[in-house]
Formats: structure tokens, C-alpha cells, sequence
């Protein structure tokens, strides 16, 4: 049992005012608010440990390194990684995507074909398009079904020998759908493709193993998990990350430079090319050891609770219309009342102090897809608390009453 | 007619009147639902204006020396802010619109009201309401 009340204590902003009353924030989609210790962090690297990293030979800079690269472990045994130059840092999931499809333009050809997914967030499927039409490539994509799961079955049909990479969402950050990445990872291995999962959604609410899991390709963002922006991580097999070419060029990520030839770094250093962000990173731990001691298990646990008692309660709104219903599904519910633009609601909440994000959430294919200019959106963190739950309903039932 | 300036004058002392958020909003969601309707051949979508979360068709017709916009949008509270602008701009000629300074909307804290995302919408429909005025003007 987590003891919410003292979790809540972790996170000074959860105590402050929003238009005079007590901020709810439901919005942990987005991004999640941050603990003290993350908080902390940010805040003694620039005041105690400033320095840059793998360059200096002084104590600073040892300092600074050495706990950019704790990081780095901490990240490892949270995701199962087997290798410690599987982990890329990179500026978040976007970022870590671009660097993959990047990296694909040189090894797609003509006729190759890669699947991305119909619920997929912008990040995941621009750098694709971009991708393909560098190279030619086609882009396949798995359609939804009503419920907001994914057609599998249209998903077999789609492999086959051309399909070179899937890449899709663990979970979708419109709909709460959870994939069943495990059955897409085996069966595009079948046909010899790699897979790449955005776990932007799924990092701080599912366990994770790597080496269970059998991806090549994993990414998620810090400030989706209690920690900073500008900080993400790619993890990527051994064997996948070495066929891939480096993304930028610059310092750090290079053997030896000279005009006539140059040689890149070894893993991980031949993706992170530049200054990092070191603080963030160094941060990150901070926010791995908040989840990792309350347990990722407990943390999905109590999640779902809250996702079953919200929307219970939402549906006894009338007019209201959920998507993505989902069997399988995280912490996010997507909604829209009839006859109202999520717009307004999203308003007139928000001077109740409730946070909730309204909008297309940056997957304009599924809003198509329900034919919906947007939906409002509620996403849940371990923070939130069924008396939460009950203001932003009654928020929500006051703006249906001034908007009807 | 009434100016630019006057129309402003009246608006801001309407919204004296309310003491909260709750009365601002109900006032905009009325004046939203008593909009006048747009004309259905002009929800075109070279109406639309970007950079509003919810969608907004503008249209503006040049008559007797004078700019006449209508408009529409399917968010409430959008359409009760559109109202207020086409209040003041409407009707008035195309170089008063496009020299109008909108001072109201921060005295009756229609920006602070507003999220950043809504803030934006309001910036595009006015900047739409002063190019139309311009293309009249030349
Ligand atoms: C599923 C999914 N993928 C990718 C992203 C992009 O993440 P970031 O903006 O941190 O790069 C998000 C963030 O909203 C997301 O929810």
C-alpha cells in the first residue's frame, strides 16, 4: 500500500494555488510534476559539482562525470538492460526517435517498408514519413479498432520479408491503450524486422525488462517520470545501436579527427555528441530512486484504481462519450460531452484550479480516426487522489451546467 | 456611429460589473450564444484562422465604405470573444480598424484570463480582422 499523503509531501507544487484554490493536476501526460530530491539535484549540481563531463582531468569535472554516469546505471537496472552502452542519452523521446530515423536513412532502401501505428503521437510518425520519402521507403500503418486497440490482425497481414522496422507506442497518450508490444516485437522478428517502441507513456507506470522484452529499440523521456525536461533516453541492443551511423557530429562522439578520415566513438558515446544536459541527467537519478522505492508494480497498481474510479465516475456524466475503451489500458482518459467543445470545458475547469489538457494531443490520426476536433484528457501520476478525481468531476459537471 | 474608442469604453465598463471569473465567463458564453450567424458559404477553409485551439471562420465584406466581418467558431467561449471584437470593429471604416489600439482587452483582463493557447487564438483573429481592414484600405 503506498502512502499517498506522504508521496504528495515529495512534491512542493502540489501545495500551491491556481486561481485561488488548491491546483489538481491532471495533466501528468504531458508531464508529471517533480519531486524534492529531483528538485534538489538541478539545484546542487550548479551550486556544488558544475563541471563538464568525460573532458576534464580535475576534481570537478571527475565529480560531474562520475555521477552523469550513475545515471547511467541507475538507468540500466531499471530497465533491464544488459549492456550499459545500450543507453543513449539523448533530449527526450523525440529527440531519440529523430536519431533512429536518422540512422534508418542508410540502412532503408526502395521497396523496404516500415509499420508505424495509426494511435502513434506526431514524434513517432514524422521522422518516419521523413525517413521514407528520403529513402524511398514505404510507411505502412496499423489501423485501429473502435475500442482504441490496435487491429492485429491487420498488423500480421502487413508484415512480411520488405518490413524492415515497426516502430509503435507501449502506450497511447490519447487513448491509455496498451499495446501488446511483446506479441508485436515476436512477430515482426519473424519476418526479420526491428522494432522500436516509444515508451514516452509507459515508463514510469509499466515494469519494464529489456532483455525479457526483446526490443531493439526503446526510448522514453524523463519529465514524463518525475523528472527533468531535456533529458531522454534511448536504450538500444548492442548489436542495433553498432549499425547504426552516428547521429550528430561534434565533440565526444568521435576516436580520432583529422581532415583525411575521422572514427567515432564506441557506444554510448557515439550518440551523444555536444554538451549534455548534465544536471537533468544527474537529476534523473533522483526521479529513477522516487519510482524505483515506491515500485513500478505498486505504482501501476494504485494507477489503475484511480483509472477505474475516474472513469466510472465520468461515464455517470450525461452525454459523455470515452476513447479508447480499451481492455488493456494505463491512467488516461480521453472524453468529449455532447453538444460541447472540449475547449470550453478545459477553461472553465481550469479556473477551478483543475489542470486537464484539451486538444488533438498531438495525434491528429486518431482524432480523424474518431472524426473529433479534440478531446479533453485527463492522465493520472501517483500523486493523485480520488478526492481529486471527485473536484474535477464536479468541475466538470459545473462547466456542462454554464455551457448548456 | 459610435468609434472604435467608445465601443471599447462601454465594454470595459460592462465587465466592471463582475465581481469573478464565474460571471465573466457566463457573460462571454452568452454573448458566444447570441452571435450572429455566420453565412454557411463563408465556413470556408480559407476562412479558418490558425493558431486557435478551437476553429475560427472569419469573414469580412466591404460595404458602403465600411467593413462588415462576421463569424463563427465551435467553441462558446471563443465565439462570445469574437463577438466582443466584431462589436467594436465592425461597421467601422477600414483605417480606423486598422489604426485601432485594443486597449480593452487588458483592462478587462481578457488576457490574463485567457491560457496561452487562447491568447494566441485571440492575437490571429485580430490580426486576420486588421489585414482584412488593410486589403480594404489600399
Ligand atoms: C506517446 C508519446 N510519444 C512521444 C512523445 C514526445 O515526447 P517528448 O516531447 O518528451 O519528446 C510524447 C509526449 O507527449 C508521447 O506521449
Amino acid at each position: 500500500m503506498l502512502n499517498i499523503s506522504e508521496i504528495r509531501k515529495q512534491f512542493p507544487i502540489l501545495s500551491r494555488k491556481v486561481n485561488k484554490t488548491d491546483l489538481v493536476y491532471f495533466d501528468n501526460g504531458a508531464t508529471t510534476q517533480k519531486p524534492q530530491t529531483v528538485i534538489d539535484a538541478v539545484n546542487n549540481y550548479y551550486k556544488d559539482e558544475n563541471s563538464n563531463v568525460h573532458r576534464g582531468v580535475h576534481f570537478l569535472s571527475g565529480l560531474a562525470t562520475d555521477k552523469f554516469e550513475e545515471t547511467r546505471d541507475a538507468i540500466q537496472q531499471f530497465i533491464g538492460a544488459k549492456h550499459k552502452h545500450e543507453i543513449i542519452f539523448t533530449k527526450g523521446t523525440t529527440d531519440a526517435i529523430n536519431l533512429v530515423a536518422n540512422g534508418f536513412r542508410s540502412l532503408l532502401n526502395k521497396g523496404d517498408e516500415v509499420i508505424i501505428s495509426e494511435l502513434e503521437h506526431h514524434s513517432n510518425i514524422v521522422p518516419w514519413q521523413m525517413c521514407c520519402d528520403f529513402t524511398g521507403a514505404t510507411l505502412k500503418v496499423i489501423p485501429l479498432l473502435d475500442d482504441g486497440s490496435l487491429d492485429m490482425i491487420t498488423f500480421k497481414k502487413l508484415l512480411s520479408e520488405n518490413t524492415k522496422l515497426v516502430s509503435v507506442a507501449h502506450v497511447s497518450n490519447a487513448l491509455g491503450t496498451i499495446n501488446p508490444i511483446e506479441e508485436i516485437i515476436s512477430n515482426a522478428h519473424k519476418v526479420g524486422a526491428k522494432v522500436m517502441i516509444d515508451g514516452a507513456q509507459a515508463a514510469s507506470h509499466i515494469p519494464l525488462d529489456m532483455q525479457k522484452l526483446g526490443a531493439d529499440l526503446y526510448c522514453f523521456s524523463a519529465h514524463k517520470m518525475y523528472g527533468p525536461t531535456g533529458v531522454g533516453v534511448l536504450y538500444g541492443t548492442d548489436k542495433m545501436l553498432n549499425a547504426l551511423p552516428p547521429y550528430q557530429g561534434g565533440g565526444e562522439m568521435i576516436k580520432e579527427v583529422s581532415f583525411e578520415k575521422t572514427t567515432y566513438a564506441c557506444l554510448p558515446h557515439k550518440f551523444e555528441a555536444g554538451t549534455p544536459n548534465i544536471a537533468g541527467v544527474i537529476a534523473f537519478k533522483n526521479a529513477i530512486e522516487f519510482i524505483t522505492g515506491l515500485g513500478v508494480e505498486n505504482i501501476a497498481k494504485y494507477e489503475d484504481e484511480l483509472l477505474q474510479y475516474a472513469t466510472a465516475e465520468i461515464l455517470k456524466i450525461e452525454g459523455v462519450k470515452i476513447y479508447g475503451t480499451a481492455k488493456h489500458k494505463s491512467g488516461i482518459i480521453s472524453f468529449n460531452i455532447e453538444g460541447l467543445h472540449p475547449y470550453d470545458i478545459g477553461m472553465i475547469v481550469d479556473k477551478m484550479g483543475v489542470a486537464i489538457r484539451t486538444g488533438h494531443h498531438c495525434t491528429q490520426p486518431i482524432m480523424n480516426k474518431f472524426n473529433v476536433p479534440g478531446t479533453a484528457r485527463i492522465s493520472v501520476a501517483v500523486y493523485n487522489t480520488k478526492e481529486e478525481i471527485d473536484v474535477c468531476i464536479n468541475a466538470i459537471n459545473k462547466a456542462k451546467m454554464m455551457l448548456s | 456611429m459610435e468609434t472604435i474608442q467608445d465601443i471599447q469604453g462601454e465594454i470595459i465598463e460592462d465587465f466592471g460589473m463582475f465581481d469573478d471569473w464565474m460571471q465573466k465567463y457566463e457573460y462571454l458564453i452568452d454573448l458566444g450564444k447570441e452571435l450572429a450567424p455566420i453565412d454557411k458559404k463563408h465556413k470556408t477553409e480559407d476562412n479558418l484562422i490558425k493558431g486557435c485551439q478551437s476553429r475560427v471562420w472569419l469573414h469580412a465584406e466591404h460595404i458602403d465604405g465600411k467593413i462588415i466581418y462576421t463569424a463563427d467558431s465551435d467553441a462558446i467561449m471563443t465565439k462570445g470573444i469574437i463577438a466582443i471584437l466584431i462589436s467594436v470593429l465592425s461597421g467601422q471604416t477600414p483605417a480606423s480598424i486598422t489604426d485601432a489600439k485594443l486597449d480593452f482587452i487588458n483592462e478587462i483582463g481578457l488576457k490574463e484570463q485567457l491560457s496561452p493557447t487562447r491568447a494566441n487564438g485571440l492575437v490571429s483573429m485580430i490580426k486576420q480582422m486588421k489585414i482584412y481592414a488593410l486589403a480594404y484600405n489600399n
